[in-house]
């Protein structure tokens, strides 16, 4: 196995704990934790990929990357942080306001 | 030239009204209810005058005015008169004023929004009658829907969600379909022969295969027949008009009704002849039926609005029957028994608008002796009852005794060829609508003027001046239309003779026209 | 001058209704009604007399006058124009004539009712569209006056509407006429069908002609008959007419007796071109005709109230009048009318005055004694009862006769069996209305005492009409009418081997006549012990009679609750209701639940929303897949 398969795999794998851990925990700062280990994980196989191509176009695309995420985990997390001083809780379940 | 000018202004004058109301004062209640009926009454005086201009011996559209609107779909802002529409289009005018004037003791909260949902609709109402495009129709079509839906909902009775809401999603749905025909209509004329139109004059010419015009037909025929209404389309009627404010009932019954019978014979059956031809016998029985049952159901009711409902509905089969026999004599016993209708049914309903203001119910059986107690009212009251059961000189009579000899007319070969014996046994049926016509009425009549006098709210005061001039211009134009129906079937003949030369005349790709 | 006669009694209508009652606001007084509602009917009939004289003048060609055009379809055009020949000139006479005097009776009848203005205008207007009826040229003019008579008739019998029961029996004419207007109806319309018109005397020339292979001319005349059996209270429509007594007495004398009803003859006998080719329809007519006449005479041996007696002998003479039609005399038919007109007219007002004497008892059981009270009254009565007996020589004897011989002897029909059902009529109306006169005059006293004080005379307005009315049914029967009328409505031919017997069954008749005058003698002579005896022995007979053959009954049980069940029943709760709103409202309630079921993923549960995002993820990968 190549560096590059190596790398992919570790990836993969981010990508698949986060998904997971979306799905399966209910604790809300844990998920939001899961999908910045999603995001990660496409990062790096996004990072792996560029160095293979030798452009420039790979590594700017990363750093846009990093500067959105940034952006959008400090919108993210105050506004997790705001529900959670509502709800008093960080159970997901208690998150079920747009029921039909 | 100038006439094209005007009838746009009557189309447009109780737009401008609307917009009158808008900007004037919110609770002069008074100036509201007087500049509505200026506004109206103008509108009546011009559609009179064009009345008087409308020549008898021209076929075709008079007064034109056609303007490109969206030119690249060919649809064009197109009215004109002609002998289909100028009954009908001065009836609307001529009701206009009625109902306003009829709604100025019954209506007092909202009264400006009131009236501009009046002038909305009797703006609809004129279009869809002076459309001459078929896209322009639709727009009229609709357009009368939502402030009718308005009117019941607001100003309306106890059930008026219910009622307003049945009524709106029925004609809705209807109309729904109905839009997808026009534009499958459209596409298949300019796949065929390339024109890219909505103009009437332009679609009348499509050739389309039995398969298809059935299905189109149908279509058209399903949003008609719920307007007309048709049994067994009909339930919305009954709630509609219980629930409704007088001048709600009055619109509807008057003119709105009449956009049913009026899209069948200018739109559904000459754009379809051959379907027409096959779903005759269908659409026959189910006017026959119409005639029947109404009468049949206006029998038994003891709400006083309802018998007058389900009586329109025996009305309005007539209509159908004489449409459907194209013979000239229903075609235009048709046509006057719409116009007959309508302002008989107005009368009505003006009437119990009227006794209901004094005595608020509308229950037969709180009623009696009317005629001891408020007898201007009861012989107005009589007169409009002896029309609505066809007693000749009266309006009913001429529209139903020609309907009848049409629908006669055109059953009787067959009959006697040995070839088709339903329309021979749906017209003596429909003959026996007249009886059953004089029995529900007479019922009425009965329970409401005679015998031991019974009234909530009595001393009741008999009709005010406003009144007896309101019923007594309904009256005279009974008796016009009775006595005298020459001049006024002058102008629809060769009107007549085009809808059964259209619907007579087959249509299918391939054959010559 | 046509148009003129028929519009002298519509504006008598428009303005007395008007100025006269509470719609203008009671503006006049009684002479004003009394002046324009008698003077506009006399003037009529001066007028139709003065045209009558025109007519002869002319040499009888009728005279036609056209008004103004209804309606123009296509080629055929309907016009209102009026037609004077021989047969309206005796139509119109008598319908003016006797109009006018009963007019002015009812100046003196009604002199003390609160709505005196909107009698006469009622009455002006029945006048003016039985006018229409009789001049009429085409069977759409004669439709819209035989309608509008209806409507008059409607008005007049509940009058006194405050009381229910008069009100139902005025809806209960009208709706029983419009089921023979039904039939008339159609027989119109396959006129018109055959012929482009409906003008009468086209259409009679054309079955003269020939037409009547080409349009069947029986079903024609069946249908129009049905008409006339409306119209006229033949059997099975005959229920209205003694209901509708519940009309003030001139009513029931102008409308119920000498004009309305008659119409159903006029027709036949206007029409007398298609049925002279429809002897399936002329047998009919024949059959009903003295079925009903022998029902009815059935029936008013025993009423007991003086009108509803005289209404059940005018179905009983109006069924003569039809059996003569049956058998091809119309003319004979048409003499009987008038005849009639004249003494059941003049029976109906001395009724009326005996009511008005007696403070409003129409009891013949609170009767009796009259006859030195009221003496005008009891005279001209007894004369008009002696004509309707057909006692020679009053008018009643010879209108009566020639009908019977000619159902005897005719060649169109004419039969033993037919002469002997009206022979037994004839015998029973001479029973019954003898049987009327001596229980309400004649005999002692059987009424309430404070009633018996107060009888008294009528005034001039109404004994001087009953007097000439008296004097008309005595002589009214030497005017040969049938031989008047013979150049237009010729007698039948009669069967030679019968003609020996016209002696015998003219002696026959007479006989009869005085038969019946005997028997009720005997049995009403000396008060009504020997009548009750009499009802005690066949009282099952007499309960059948007195309920009118239950007829009534039966009609509300065959046809009024179905009809009305059919109605509340099937048509509403189960069609209406049940069927199409519960199909709507299902409709809209399974919308609902759709709706219900979908909504329940929405259940606000963001792991639920990623893992349906995920699915549909996979999903869509999956299927691009296959499908790339």
């Amino acid at each position: 196995m190549d560096r590059t398969q190596l790398l992919l795999g570790l990836a993969v794998a981010l990508f698949s704990l986060g998904l997971l851990g979306v799905i399966v925990r209910r604790n809300v700062l844990v998920m939001l934790m899961c999908m910045e280990l999603m995001l990660n994980g496409v990062i790096l196989s996004l990072v792996t990929f560029a160095q293979q191509t030798a452009t420039t176009v790979g590594a700017v695309l990363v750093f846009l990357i990093f500067v959105v995420a940034t952006a959008e985990i400090a919108l993210a997390i105050p506004i997790v942080l705001l529900l959670v001083r509502e709800k008093r809780t960080l159970d997901l379940a208690a998150y079920s306001d747009l029921k039909g | 030239m100038l006439e094209a000018l005007v009838l746009n202004l009557v189309l447009f004058l109780p737009l401008l009204g609307a917009g009158l109301l808008l900007v004037s004062p919110t609770d002069h209640h008074d100036f509201t209810r007087r500049l509505t009926l200026v506004v109206m009454s103008l509108q009546f005086a011009l559609t009179a005058w064009l009345y008087g201009r409308f020549d008898s011996s021209v076929a075709g559209l008079q007064f034109e005015t056609r303007l490109p609107w969206i030119q690249s779909w060919g649809v064009h802002y197109q009215i004109g008169l002609d002998g289909y529409n100028i009954l009908l289009v001065m009836l609307t005018a001529f009701l206009g004023p009625l109902v306003t004037a009829g709604a100025f003791s019954s209506i007092s909260k909202d009264v400006k929004l009131f009236y501009a949902m009046v002038f909305l609709i009797q703006f609809a109402m004129m279009g869809a009658f002076l459309a001459q495009d078929l896209f322009l129709f639709y727009v009229f079509w609709e357009a009368m829907l939502i402030p009718m839906f308005l009117m019941i909902g607001i100003w309306g009775g106890e059930r008026r969600i219910y009622a307003t809401i049945k009524f709106f999603l029925y004609t809705a749905f209807g109309s729904i379909l109905m839009l997808a025909a026009v534009i499958y209509l459209v596409y298949s004329l300019q796949t065929t022969s390339g024109i890219v139109s909505f103009a009437f004059a332009d679609l009348v010419k499509a050739r389309l295969p039995l398969g298809a015009q059935s299905w189109l037909l149908a279509a058209f025929a399903l949003s008609f027949a719920i307007k007309v209404p048709m049994v067994p389309l009909h339930t919305w009627l009954p709630d509609a008009h219980v629930e409704a404010p007088t001048a709600g009932s009055v619109i509807l019954a008057g003119v709105l009704l009449k956009m049913g019978t009026y899209g069948f014979m200018k739109l559904g059956f000459p754009l379809f002849p051959d379907a027409t031809a096959l779903f005759t016998p269908w659409l026959m029985s189910l006017a026959v039926l119409s005639i029947v049952y109404g009468a049949c159901l206006a029998l038994v009711q003891d709400d006083i609005k309802k018998i007058i409902a389900y009586s329109s509905i025996s009305h309005l089969g007539y209509v159908m029957l004489g449409l459907l026999s194209l013979e000239l004599v229903g075609i235009q016993g048709a046509v006057i028994q719409m116009v007959s209708h309508g302002l008989v049914a107005a009368g009505l309903f003006l009437m119990v608008g009227m006794i209901y203001e004094r005595c608020h119910t509308r229950e037969l059986a709180a009623y009696g002796g009317l005629a001891k107690l408020v007898p201007v009212y009861s012989v107005f009251f009589m007169i409009l009852t002896l029309a609505s059961v066809g007693l000749p000189t009266t309006s009913g009579f001429t529209g139903e005794f020609l309907v009848l000899l049409g629908a006669f007319k055109a059953a009787w070969p067959p009959f006697v060829l040995g070839l088709n014996h339903l329309p021979l046994v749906l017209a003596v049926v429909a003959v026996s609508g007249v009886v059953l016509g004089a029995l529900y009425m007479l019922r009425f009549a009965l329970g409401f003027l005679f015998g031991a006098t019974k009234a909530p709210h009595s001393p009741l005061s008999d009709l005010n001046t406003r009144e007896k001039t309101i019923l007594g211009l309904i009256v005279v134009a009974v008796f016009a239309l009775g006595l005298f129906p020459d001049e006024p079937m002058r102008k629809t003949e060769l009107a007549a003779k085009a809808y059964k030369q259209l619907v007579t005349t087959s249509r299918l790709p391939g054959r010559a026209p | 001058m046509l148009t003129l006669i028929v519009l002298l009694p519509l504006l008598g209508f428009l303005l007395n209704g008007v100025l006269a009652t509470q719609l203008g606001g009671n503006r006049v007084g009684k002479s004003f009604v009394t002046i324009v509602g008698c003077g506009l009917p006399i003037l009529s009939f001066l007028l139709v007399v003065k045209v009558f004289f025109d007519l002869q003048a002319g040499g009888y060609a009728p005279l036609v006058e056209t008004a103004y055009r209804w309606a123009l379809v296509g080629r055929s055009s309907f016009e209102i124009a009026f037609y004077f020949d021989r047969l309206s000139a005796v139509m119109a006479l008598i319908v003016t004539g006797v109009g006018s005097v009963i007019h002015v009776y009812s100046v003196g009848y009604m002199a003390h009712d609160k709505s005196f203005g909107r009698f006469f205008a009622y009455l002006n207007l029945f006048l003016f569209f039985m006018l229409l009826l009789v001049l009429g040229r085409s069977l759409l003019v004669l439709f819209v006056g035989w309608e509008g008579v209806g409507l008059a008739s409607y008005l007049l019998i509940g009058f006194w509407f405050e009381d229910l029961a008069n009100a139902r029996a005025g809806k209960k004419a009208f709706v029983v006429n419009r089921i023979g207007d039904a039939g008339f109806l159609l027989g119109m319309f396959v006129l018109y069908q055959a012929f482009g018109t409906l003008n009468m005397d086209s259409i009679n020339s054309a079955f003269g002609i020939g037409a009547a292979k080409v349009v069947p001319a029986s079903l024609v005349g069946i249908l129009l008959f049905i008409g006339a059996t409306g119209k006229s209270a033949q059997i099975p429509l005959h229920v209205w007419l003694p209901d509708a007594m519940a009309g003030p007495t001139p009513v029931s004398a102008l409308i119920h007796a000498a004009t309305m009803v008659t119409a159903g003859i006029y027709l036949v006998a206007r029409m007398s071109g298609v049925y002279l080719h429809a002897p399936e329809a002329s047998a009919v007519i024949a059959v009903v005709g003295v079925a009903t006449a022998f029902f009815a005479a059935t029936v008013a041996i025993v009423q007991t109230d003086i009108k509803k007696v005289l209404a059940y002998s005018t179905v009983s003479q109006l069924g003569l009048m039809f059996l003569a039609l049956g058998v091809g005399a119309y003319g004979v038919a048409i003499f009987h009318v008038v005849t009639h007109a004249f003494f059941k007219a003049c029976l109906f007002l001395g009724a009326g005055s005996v009511i008005h004497a007696l403070g409003g008892e129409q009891d013949i059981r609170r009767m009796g004694g009259l006859r030195q009270r009221i003496p005008v009254t009891f005279w001209t009565f007894a004369i008009a009862t002696a004509a309707i007996a057909g006692i020679p020589p009053l008018a009643g004897f010879f209108s009566k006769d020639e009908i019977l011989w000619f159902a005897f002897a005719s060649t169109r029909g004419g039969s033993p069996l037919l002469w002997g059902v009206a022979a037994l009529t004839a015998l029973m109306t001479a029973f019954y209305m003898f049987r009327l006169l001596w229980l309400t005059f004649m005999g002692e006293s059987r009424m309430a005492a404070k009633v018996e004080a107060h009888v008294h005379e009528s005034p001039l307005s109404m004994t001087g009409v009953l007097m000439l009315l008296a004097l008309l049914s005595a002589v009214g029967g030497f005017f040969a009418l049938p031989h008047f009328l013979e150049p237009q409505l010729p007698l039948p031919v009669v069967d030679e081997a019968l003609h020996h017997l016209e002696k015998p069954l003219l002696v026959l008749s007479i006989v009869i006549a005085f038969a019946g005058l005997a028997a009720a003698a005997y049995v009403f002579g000396a008060g009504t012990s020997r009548a009750e005896g009499l009802q005690r022995r066949f009282a099952g007979l007499h309960r059948w009679l007195s309920g009118k053959y239950f007829i009534d009954e039966l009609y509300e049980r065959l046809i009024g609750r179905p009809l009305v069940w059919l109605s509340d029943f099937v048509f509403l709760r189960l069609g209406d209701r049940v069927l199409l709103d519960g199909t709507l409202n299902g409709l809209a309630a399974l919308g609902r639940r759709g709706a219900g079921l979908l909504v329940r993923l929405q259940t606000g549960s963001l792991h639920l929303y990623a893992w349906f995002v995920l699915v549909g993820i996979v999903g869509a990968l999956l299927w691009s897949w296959r499908h790339a």
